[in-house]
């Protein structure tokens, strides 16, 4: 397998150097850790809001830092949660007396580890408040998670929580923004091409050529069912249909976003949304706004998922405030 | 039972030689039902937990579990970091100021452990964790007066080797299901390793 790394175990290390390298102007690492904040945290009289989990996901989470989303965002190993000490110092990083909000994806370790962080921080005197976001309704349980993973609608829980605190709004009336975003989100995604691990070299799943995974998690973990690849129109009917029965969006108006897993040409994408939107269309559910671009990679893994976000107006607001985050400039 | 400083920084120096040797063994364990990790991120947290507790001096025994607390979180990773460093953790904030601990205070410290771990895991006995280790460990020295260190090792082990006919209902082992019926948990060993340590440190100093 090609990677362009240096040293495997340095590729976290190399990767938020250069980041912060890209956008000295919005934001900054904290020496020693793999955390990045924006260059003007903590930002006074304002809620800080903290994301992070494995590394691999990229853009997530690092390159939604900025004005009006994430305050700092913490990397750990590649598909590995971040460890407590490092989420602290992401925490500590941000807290202007507000309180601090976290955002964490639901698996085992992410959970397991930022809610120790929460307790090491108010041990500190820092307000600590949380949301697990598990939008994929792919599976119930996986090898990684209690219950349903989070994907790529964490990325519209970043971005209205993130409004939301830039407003100045209280940490209590952050976290309940962001709760009304988790149960109105979800997603599903698929698979044509696994993703290879820095650390070993290999593939972390195989799939035949010719064949593609519904259902896959952003770390390879099974999904529902391994078939022959199928034309874009039947993929995307196949993950909108899942996510629209699992769900009641009728009559709504909703935000959509079509995922790249990281080697998905834009061209593909782009045909995937096409039938999306006249899947939307047809059932009389009216789409407010679209995304379509890499927002929750599993590296170089070929495929997308499809998120749908059921919107109220104050979210709708909160999807068009003002964002300077590298990875989602609105 | 009396636990000074010393004792408390030679139970982990016993604990690393005990994962170090088992290191191997360990991860054949959470291969079947995990991801085959435990070993490698045990080993390489307690190697730490080492390093920095024989390195430095402490006043009290709460201090010196606080740097094993810290050290295991920040170095073992996954979801054993957090909930060995959560059982650490509170074992430490009951013995704050105590230069050495008796059999009560130590009853204190692993009951607060114990009840750490459960709520961190959202977990309880009989689930196939690591939990099913403490619990019976913390019984025993809340009903023995004066625990011995073979009757430690027997519980301890005893306790970990129920594991391997227990449904996993949480964790990673979980998503096995049936399957994991019939492997000890990861979890489990890694905390027998830990007990058996502390009873060669109760072993020598009757002797």
């Amino acid at each position: 397998m090609k990677k362009m790394i240096n040293d495997p175990d340095r590729v976290v290390q190399d990767m938020t150097d250069g980041l912060a390298a890209a956008y000295p102007d919005k934001v900054r690492k904290i020496p020693d850790t793999t955390v990045i904040v924006r260059n003007d945290a903590p930002v006074g009289g304002k809620v800080g809001l903290v994301s992070g989990g494995g590394s691999g996901h990229e853009p997530a989470h690092a390159g939604y830092v900025g004005r009006g989303m994430l305050d700092a965002a913490v990397a750990g190993e590649v598909f590995t949660s971040p460890t407590p000490d490092q989420v602290l110092e992401a925490i500590k990083a941000v807290d202007a007396g507000e309180g601090v909000f976290l955002v964490i994806k639901n698996y085992t370790g992410d959970v397991l580890n930022f809610e120790m962080a929460a307790e090491l921080a108010e041990a500190e005197g820092i307000s600590v408040e949380h949301v697990v976001v598990n939008d994929d309704v792919a599976v119930e349980d996986s090898t990684a998670t209690t219950g349903r993973r989070g994907i790529a609608g964490t990325v519209f829980v970043h971005k209205i929580a993130g409004a939301k605190a830039e407003q100045g709004a209280s940490l209590a009336d952050v976290k309940a923004v962001a709760e009304r975003v988790v149960a109105n989100v979800r997603s599903m995604g698929m698979a044509l091409t696994p993703c290879v691990m820095p650390a070993s070299g290999k593939a972390g799943f195989e799939l035949e050529e010719g064949e593609m995974e519904v259902g896959i998690g952003i770390h390879g973990e099974p999904g529902i069912e391994r078939k022959p690849v199928a034309r874009a129109d039947a993929i995307a009917e196949e993950l909108t249909g899942k996510v629209l029965s699992d769900l009641d969006f009728s009559g709504s108006d909703v935000a959509v976003m079509v995922n790249g897993m990281g080697a998905t040409p834009e061209m593909e994408l782009f045909l995937i949304n096409k039938k999306v939107q006249s899947i939307l269309h047809d059932k009389g559910i009216h789409v407010y706004r679209t995304f379509v671009g890499d927002y929750m990679t599993s590296m170089e893994m070929a495929g997308c998922s499809v998120t749908l976000l059921k919107l109220d107006e104050e979210m709708k607001e909160l999807l068009d405030a003002t964002s300077d985050a590298p990875a989602f400039r609105i | 039972m009396e636990l000074n400083v010393d004792d408390i920084v030679q139970w982990m120096i016993n604990a690393n030689d005990n994962i170090q040797e088992n290191k191997d063994d360990l991860t054949t364990l959470d291969q079947p039902i995990g991801d085959g990790d435990h070993g490698i991120n045990m080993a390489r947290g307690f190697q730490e937990v080492v390093a920095k507790v024989s390195n430095e001096h402490y006043d009290t025994v709460g201090a010196v579990l606080k740097d094993v607390a810290v050290t295991l979180m920040s170095k073992v990773g996954g979801a054993s970091g957090p909930l060995f460093g959560t059982a650490f953790l509170q074992m430490s904030m009951t013995m704050k100021a105590l230069t050495t601990v008796d059999r009560d205070a130590f009853v204190r410290g692993l009951t607060a452990a114990l009840d750490g771990v459960k709520q961190r895991g959202k977990a309880d006995a009989g689930e196939k964790t690591m939990i099913d280790v403490w619990q019976p460990v913390v019984t025993l020295c809340k009903e023995t007066s004066d625990v011995r260190a073979d009757e430690l090792v027997q519980t301890a082990q005893a306790a970990m080797e129920k594991t391997k006919d227990m449904l996993a209902t949480k964790g990673r082992a979980a998503y096995f299901k049936e399957k994991s019926i019939g492997h000890i948990d990861p979890g489990a060993a890694s905390s027998y390793y830990i007990f058996s340590a502390l009873a060669e440190v109760l072993q020598e100093k009757n002797e």
